[in-house]
């Protein structure tokens, strides 16, 4: 193993030991959570779609309203400092600090001022900080960095707080039970609350028209913060302004349900400062409130640091919409099994910290997890603002790919590889890039190819050099394809006799591969009375876009709608077999095709399931296709469900008379190349480990396994030591299986 | 035919009923005694500013820290109450509202029924142009809770039990829309 992919590996490992256990049963908690919330919300996609658009309008709007921000909360008696870095935020806070001869701030949770590394710059002038969070706290204590943007100690189980507490305070009872810690936390923290001379707040967004910030919290430690010392400072990226005060609806109804599931979290502060609220004065004990005439300080302290150029960059831009509710970390397989500190950066992790960490500390700050994010695109559904996170983590990869000067392996790989991307690419990335050139020259020279790629010097030497990881089993090239098996045999419904006509797409995969579930499509669409055809086109571009080789997938995209478009205008449909092509053509292809070329090809594209339906919904007569088969468990595949269409094929599978179970993971772990990376391989079995485990219950263990994606199978089958088929084998007229 | 939606009231009490939040419907000549039923001594309020409504004289109404710090039970008023959520809508004014509602155990939030709104756009939309004008509110819902140490605590840094008094006209309360007023404590 490479030293970089050892230490990678070794990292992992120890996290998957020591924190993945309190990370996912967190994180999954959350995730269902907000599964459960939005169902409650009848207007869901409507509300997701204002909340975008609100969004898209205030970062277009952004220099406008940073000075709308600036009049309103001077007016309202407010200091406004626009830092363009964190080292300026900082000289400021600072100046503050010293002005008011603070000995202590209290702090509610703020990503931002972590980003800022604030503590630090106030501890270095003998300034107290604490952290009144109580996730925040506990890693005040422990000196640790927060593994999750919303619950920062999420890592952390109940019984290590308890040892970190005891240990470290002593206390009389030693604490034990979540309450205990709680009430402990809570005196401690009181305590120092009390004799606090600032507060600093983050703030989740800023209105414009009235200078007011909104605080999403529950614990009631930002309220406190805010309203017991005379010095409020407030620090926030430029990105959290909106324009009025009614944007926030939207925002409100969304953040607590995306994030940890919650309709809504205890307080919403909505604070205007300097708020009217009295000081509470300790040092004064029987002055009443009413009595008082306080005069508050407030400091919003905006920071700009890099946020103005990711508004330049058209691939960035997205970052900015974000409102940090977790949900895409939630959401994330890799996520839920190592957690943050895995996900690296220097501040945001996990998700959308890509675009974060690439904007705010650079590529080099990114690189160091990129490589986590799959491509699964379930966070695309849960984001609330509709980011496209995969894209903005592929663009950041492919910026990646071209910036890396290692090109050792440059003159041999130029001539094996047809690729459109700069030598500096990385040998694993340029490989699995390249799949579908590897499986044209596996598949001609099989079996000998398999043969060969399973010898053990073999594989030995393929993990030392590009690092597949020797204990996958490697697909097995077949020699006859696809498209040669259906060439000799010919349509068996003629074009004259069919009501539809369809194109097949023979994916990488299912051409070289695994031939039979193409075959079976064949026959399925066949007996539905469909003429099929399958031509020569491209693979999709999935594979070279996965490893960040944008330009090479951009390419393909133009290969496969040349070869596909005349298919279209002649009113074919286009059936797809694998899921992730499916995807390509129906998301991806937005950013690769010009606008037309890829609604004609989007509109024609359908899931191999999805027309199955079609046509049987159209009367189409199922009587040759294998009905009342064995019962089935089935894991649909992420991308499809993204798409929304893993409901065709439990449908169909259910009209033909099959009992069906389905999985309920958000991804199987594989994730194309992914699991095949040594680096990756323990992380990508963990994933797994949980839709292994539905599958392995009384209720499921004796059914026949059936999975959408390629790599779902490859998957399921090394993970369950069972076979694991297509759902289209099973209904094939031809189909033995069960 | 679309079913009619259950009354305003009668959401925003299931939905505090679902955080174990009780609420209690009142009228304005019963408000002491059932005040008296929820709360613990010793108290603190802020000014209530509903006509026939004000707060006891066991409940300290100028309070001071050293008072906030010895309460129990803490009384004030909002100002609008969320159907959909259970929330209520809290003024941060110059009397120590926000404190009152804040530090002690038990936070008693009293409310006007004419004042519930259906949704959060309805309640945001009557906040701007208070907001504009230089106010502060909270949107209070349920206790103050906290996960960060392993599991579901109430009482993190606030309340650790909130009770919400819902007031009805007289009116109402003599049954003239035909709903059943119910005190449930």
């Amino acid at each position: 193993m490479s030293d970089a992919r050892e230490t990678k590996a070794d990292h992992i490992r120890h996290l998957l030991e020591t924190e993945g256990p309190a990370v996912e049963a967190n994180t999954l908690g959350f995730n269902q959570g907000r599964y459960d919330s939005v169902a409650d919300l009848e207007d869901y996609e409507t509300l997701k779609s204002e909340a975008r658009s609100i969004k898209e309008d205030a970062i277009e709007r952004l220099p406008e309203l940073l000075e709308a921000v600036r009049e309103t909360v001077e007016a309202n008696g407010g200091t406004v400092y626009l830092a363009d870095d964190a080292a300026d935020a900082n000289r400021y806070i600072r100046n503050v600090a010293s002005e008011q001869a603070a000995e202590r701030v209290v702090k509610s949770k703020s990503m931002t001022s972590e980003e800022l590394e604030v503590n630090d710059a106030l501890e270095a002038d003998g300034v107290d900080v604490v952290e009144t969070d109580l996730g925040e706290w506990v890693l005040q204590v422990a000196d640790e960095a927060p593994s999750h943007i919303v619950a920062p100690a999420i890592h952390k189980s109940r019984e290590e707080i308890a040892r970190l507490f005891n240990s470290e305070f002593d206390p009389d009872e030693p604490l034990e039970t979540a309450e205990e810690l709680t009430m402990f936390a809570r005196e401690q923290l009181g305590e120092l609350i009390r004799e606090a001379d600032i507060g600093m707040t983050g703030a989740n967004f800023i209105t414009a028209d009235s200078g007011t910030l909104m605080l999403v919290t529950s614990e009631g430690n930002a309220r406190k913060t805010a309203v017991v010392p005379d010095t409020h400072v407030a620090v926030a990226g430029v990105e959290k302004i909106v324009p009025t005060v009614e944007d926030l609806a939207p925002f409100i109804e969304l953040i607590g349900r995306s994030g940890t599931g919650q309709d809504i979290t205890s307080y919403i502060s909505l604070l205007t400062p300097p708020v009217e609220s009295p000081v509470v004065d300790f040092d004064d004990p029987d002055t009443a409130f009413a009595d008082r005439e306080d005069d508050r300080d407030f400091h919003l302290v905006l920071i700009d640091n890099g946020r103005l150029a990711m508004r330049e960059d058209d691939q960035l831009r997205e970052t900015l919409y974000c409102i940090r509710c977790s949900a895409c970390a939630n959401t994330c397989g890799n996520f839920q099994s190592v957690g943050g500190h895995a996900f690296g950066g220097e501040t945001y992790s996990g998700g959308i910290a890509t675009g974060w960490e690439a904007g705010v500390h650079g590529y080099d700050s990114a690189a160091e997890f990129n490589d986590l994010c799959t491509g699964c695109s379930r966070c695309v559904e849960a984001c609330p603002v509709e980011i496209d996170i995969p894209w903005i983590n592929t663009v950041v990869r492919d910026r990646l790919n071209r910036a890396d000067a290692n090109g050792q392996f440059e003159f041999l790989y130029d001539e094996l590889v047809p690729d459109e991307e700069s030598g500096g690419l990385d040998l694993q990335k340029r490989l699995f890039g390249n799949y579908e050139t590897l499986a044209k020259l596996g598949s001609v020279s099989a079996p000998v190819s398999n043969w060969v790629a399973g010898l053990e010097p073999v594989r030995s030497l393929m993990e030392r050099t590009v690092g597949i990881d020797s204990r996958r089993p490697l697909p097995e090239f077949e020699r006859e394809t696809l498209r040669t098996w259906f060439d000799n045999r010919g349509a068996r419904v003629p074009a004259a006799d069919a009501d539809r006509e369809a194109v097949l797409y023979p994916d990488t995969y299912t051409n070289y591969i695994d031939v039979a579930r193409g075959k079976a499509a064949v026959r399925v669409l066949e007996a539905l009375g469909v003429h099929v055809r399958i031509p020569d086109v491209p693979g999709s571009g999935r594979a070279p876009l996965s490893q960040g080789m944008i330009q090479t997938a951009d390419n393909k995209a133009s290969r496969v709608y040349a070869a596909l478009a005349e298919h279209v205008d002649a009113g074919r449909d286009i059936v797809v077999i694998e899921p992730s092509d499916l995807a390509m053509f129906q998301s991806e292809y937005e950013k690769l095709l010009p606008e037309r070329s890829f609604e004609r090809l989007s509109k024609a594209s359908y899931d191999v399931f999805e027309y199955v339906y079609g046509l049987l919904e159209n009367d189409a007569d199922p009587t040759a296709l294998r009905r009342d088969g064995p019962a089935l468990a089935y894991h649909s595949h992420c991308q499809q469900r993204t798409l929304g269409l893993e409901q065709y094929t439990t449908a169909v599978l259910r009209d033909l008379g099959y009992d069906v179970t389905e999985s309920d993971v958000e991804c199987c772990g594989m994730a194309g190349s992914f699991g095949y990376k040594e680096q990756y391989y323990e992380l990508s079995m963990d994933v797994g480990s949980r839709l292994a485990e539905q599958f392995s219950t009384d209720e499921t263990r004796d059914r026949l396994v059936v999975a959408s994606g390629t790599s779902c199978t490859d998957q399921l089958e090394d993970l369950l030591r069972r076979d694991a088929l297509h759902p289209i084998e099973v209904i094939d007229p031809r189909s033995r299986v069960g | 035919m679309d079913a009619t939606p259950a009354p305003a009231v009668d959401r925003f009490r299931a939905a505090l009923e679902s955080l174990e939040v009780a609420v209690t419907q009142t009228t304005p000549g019963e408000f002491e005694r059932t005040l008296r039923a929820v709360a613990s001594e010793p108290a603190v309020g802020t000014r209530l500013p509903f006509p026939d409504v004000s707060l006891p004289e066991w409940v300290d109404d100028d309070p001071t820290p050293a008072s906030l710090e010895a309460a129990t039970t803490g009384v004030t008023a909002g100002s609008l109450g969320i159907a959909d959520y259970g929330t209520v809508v809290l003024p941060a004014r110059d009397d120590g509202s926000e404190q009152v509602s804040l530090f002690p155990d038990l936070h008693v939030a009293v409310l006007r029924r004419g004042d519930l709104v259906a949704d959060m756009p309805t309640a945001v939309e009557r906040l701007g142009p208070q907001l504009r004008s230089g106010a502060s509110a909270i949107l209070a819902t349920g206790p103050s809770a906290t996960a960060d140490m392993g599991a579901l605590v109430k009482g993190a840094h606030g309340p650790k039990d909130v009770h919400v008094i819902v007031l009805e006209d007289e009116t109402t309360a003599d049954g003239h829309d035909g709903e059943e007023v119910t005190a449930d404590e």
